[in-house]
């Protein structure tokens, strides 16, 4: 089709460019923000190109942190970092292997099995909220980390991710393996967990973001300040009492908040691109 | 090596379904033997039977002396080679053909010296290090190939392994692939829906049909005798003509009215009792002037093969189709008399569909 409407496609490209700037602009203006100092931000006048407390900003915010508060970012982020890692990781180990057993294996209520696993995709955190944070404090696991990964472990996208999988694989290919002298273990590990790499790829994206991004199971189970995780710093340094909020202090961990979950993206986007449209075998 | 033996081999399904109905077979150490049906005749799943793929639901599968109902498919010593090749994606040809005697455990010098013999004979040094999706479909066949070959097991299983190739390819495959076994001499099964395939292969020809075989011999006896019309109308290619005819003596039938003498006829059939009267396209000369034993047939139309040319039409009311050589008979001609020469009709009852030959 040959198409040559030149008002039609700057049309086209005006409405793309007006999109990207209400998406960027606002994370335009927390990096700016995060080179002045409290007072030109206060003053409401913060000019749109950087200015030069940048450095200042960035290794007070890293290391010691806001006035009231004094908790460094930088151990916000470790916290952060583990709780991402920890649900990332072990949602994989979890959904890879149960979703392996559901589909490769012939047991008693299989199915019920499955049913029960898709059935808690109805209850996210918030639902069940108080259930899990009675069965974490009363297991002592309040300000820990453990507490922290533990529940957000157990849910069924990714079980579902790997089920969906599984079942594009051929199964020639777990019978050329029977035949080939490969069990149940070998299968898995020298043909399954090879194929999977993408899928793996794919959820590992999505699970440390939505790890990274958690607030209100953190704020609930933590309590210490050794124990905060940086969205709910950020959270913290915006205060509603009398105290002045250093903005410039919120705006660098916004946007050092930033950084990590866009790293995955940028370094994982080929692998998790592949992951979500993956067809050739 | 070894040889395997049926014996009232079944398999019943979930709800009751009798996918194989009691096959009784013998496949002699080193030959090969085609199991050819339409598709759901239960060759398939006999097959995967034989390499423990499936349950046994009843009967015995012996490979050599060994009864290998309970055995593992691994422990069974069988290759076996898939219709989609059923390569491991992520490794490379090496790796997929070194994969099972690894887990074999099998010394790390005489692995790399079996794979090498095989791609040496198999003509697929050159892509040893590529992955399989970096291949041809006749390459890929040729390293499924591979691996069945490096076990150096006692029995080869091919389950449709062409029908993923074009024709040109799967005719050159073919041709490998028979050449192979007999260099191997290795006892091979292999399953088709292809008779051409089943023909040209098979030093012992199995049709089966509904879960039963139907016959079991050379591709020439099957071809030249079939034991029933099942057979007749499957192996052959075009099919064989079956027209409904009637007793009239010994050695004699007669279809719409028209008298055939036919050499291989049972004694002591009823004159007058109906019959089945098979004719292959190919046994039927076409003529002008009737004969002793000939049929009138009205033309509808001609198909063009090249070499061949095929004359579809009508004798005495049922469908009819004749092969010629090109040029033998004109393209327009109207009315044919079909010359029938006795030894080349095949009788057969209309109830049981058993052959109605010599004892």
């Amino acid at each position: 089709m040959v198409e040559n409407r030149p008002f039609a496609q700057f049309m086209a490209y005006l409405t793309l460019v007006l999109g990207v700037v209400v998406v960027a602009f606002p994370v335009y203006l927390a990096i700016m923000a995060s080179t002045f100092d409290a007072a030109t931000i206060i003053n409401g006048n913060m000019p749109l190109i950087p200015g030069d407390q940048a450095v200042e900003n960035y290794t007070r915010t890293l290391f010691y942190g806001g006035k009231q508060a004094r908790e460094p970012v930088a151990m916000m982020m470790v916290n952060s970092m583990i709780m991402a890692m920890g649900i990332a990781i072990g949602k994989i180990i979890i959904s890879i292997l149960s979703a392996y057993a559901v589909v490769y294996f012939k047991f008693p209520f299989r199915k019920t099995a499955f049913w029960v696993i898709f059935i808690t995709l109805m209850l996210p955190v918030e639902v069940r909220i108080y259930p899990t944070y009675k069965i974490v404090a009363d297991l002592g696991l309040l300000d820990t980390y453990t507490g922290l990964v533990m529940p957000l472990i157990a849910s069924a996208t990714g079980t579902l991710l790997f089920r969906q999988f599984f079942m594009t694989v051929p199964d020639e290919l777990l019978e050329a393996s029977k035949i080939d002298g490969a069990g149940a273990f070998r299968f898995f590990k020298d043909t399954l967990l090879p194929l999977s790499m993408t899928t793996i790829a794919a959820l590992f994206v999505i699970q440390f973001i939505y790890g990274w991004n958690q607030y209100l199971w953190p704020l609930l189970i933590t309590t210490k300040s050794s124990m905060q995780t940086i969205v709910i710093g950020i959270k913290k340094m915006i205060t509603t009492t009398d105290a002045l909020t250093e903005w410039q202090i919120a705006m660098t961990t916004a946007v050092l908040a930033m950084v990590p979950p866009v790293l995955v993206v940028i370094f994982m986007q080929r692998l998790f691109v592949k992951g979500l449209v993956e067809t050739e075998k | 090596m070894a040889g395997v033996t049926l014996d009232t081999v079944r398999k019943i399904y979930a709800g009751n379904v009798e996918a194989v109905k009691g096959v009784s077979l013998g496949i002699e150490d080193g030959s090969f033997c085609v199991l050819v049906g339409p598709s759901g005749c239960g060759k398939s799943t006999l097959l995967r039977m034989i390499a423990g793929l499936e349950t046994i639901s009843g009967g015995e599968i012996r490979i050599g002396d060994r009864v290998v109902n309970q055995v593992e498919p691994a422990d069974r010593d069988i290759a076996m080679v898939f219709q989609n090749y059923a390569l491991y994606p992520h490794m490379s040809v090496y790796d997929n053909m070194a994969y099972g005697l690894r887990n074999r455990k099998t010394p790390k010098d005489e692995i790399d010296k079996r794979v090498k013999e095989a791609a040496r004979i198999l003509a697929i040094e050159p892509f040893l290090d590529r992955k399989p999706r970096a291949l041809s479909g006749g390459q890929r066949q040729r390293v499924a190939m591979g691996r069945a070959i490096v076990r150096k097991p006692q029995v080869f299983l091919f389950d449709e392994p062409l029908s993923n190739l074009d024709a040109k390819l799967r005719v050159q495959m073919r041709v490998e692939i028979k050449r192979l076994q007999k260099a191997l001499g290795v006892t091979s099964i292999y399953v088709t829906h292809d008779q051409v395939e089943a023909m040209t292969l098979s030093d012992k020809l199995v049709v089966m049909s509904g879960g039963q075989i139907e016959q079991v011999g050379s591709p020439s006896e099957v071809y030249r005798r079939p034991e029933t019309r099942f057979v007749a109308t499957f192996i052959g290619s075009p099919p064989m003509n079956i027209l409904p005819g009637k007793v009239e003596g010994p050695g004699r039938v007669s279809v719409g009215g028209q008298m055939i003498a036919v050499t291989d006829m049972r004694e002591g059939l009823a004159p007058g009792s109906a019959i089945e009267v098979g004719l292959r396209p190919e046994d039927v000369q076409a003529g002008s002037a009737p004969g002793a034993s000939s049929l009138d047939m009205d033309v509808d139309f001609v198909e063009e093969l090249g070499a061949t040319q095929l004359f579809h039409g009508k004798v005495a009311g049922t469908d009819f189709v004749v092969q010629a050589s090109t040029g033998q008979i004109a393209a327009d001609t109207r009315k044919l008399t079909l010359s029938i020469d006795p030894g080349n009709v095949h009788l057969f009852d209309p109830q049981t569909t058993k052959r109605l030959g010599r004892v």
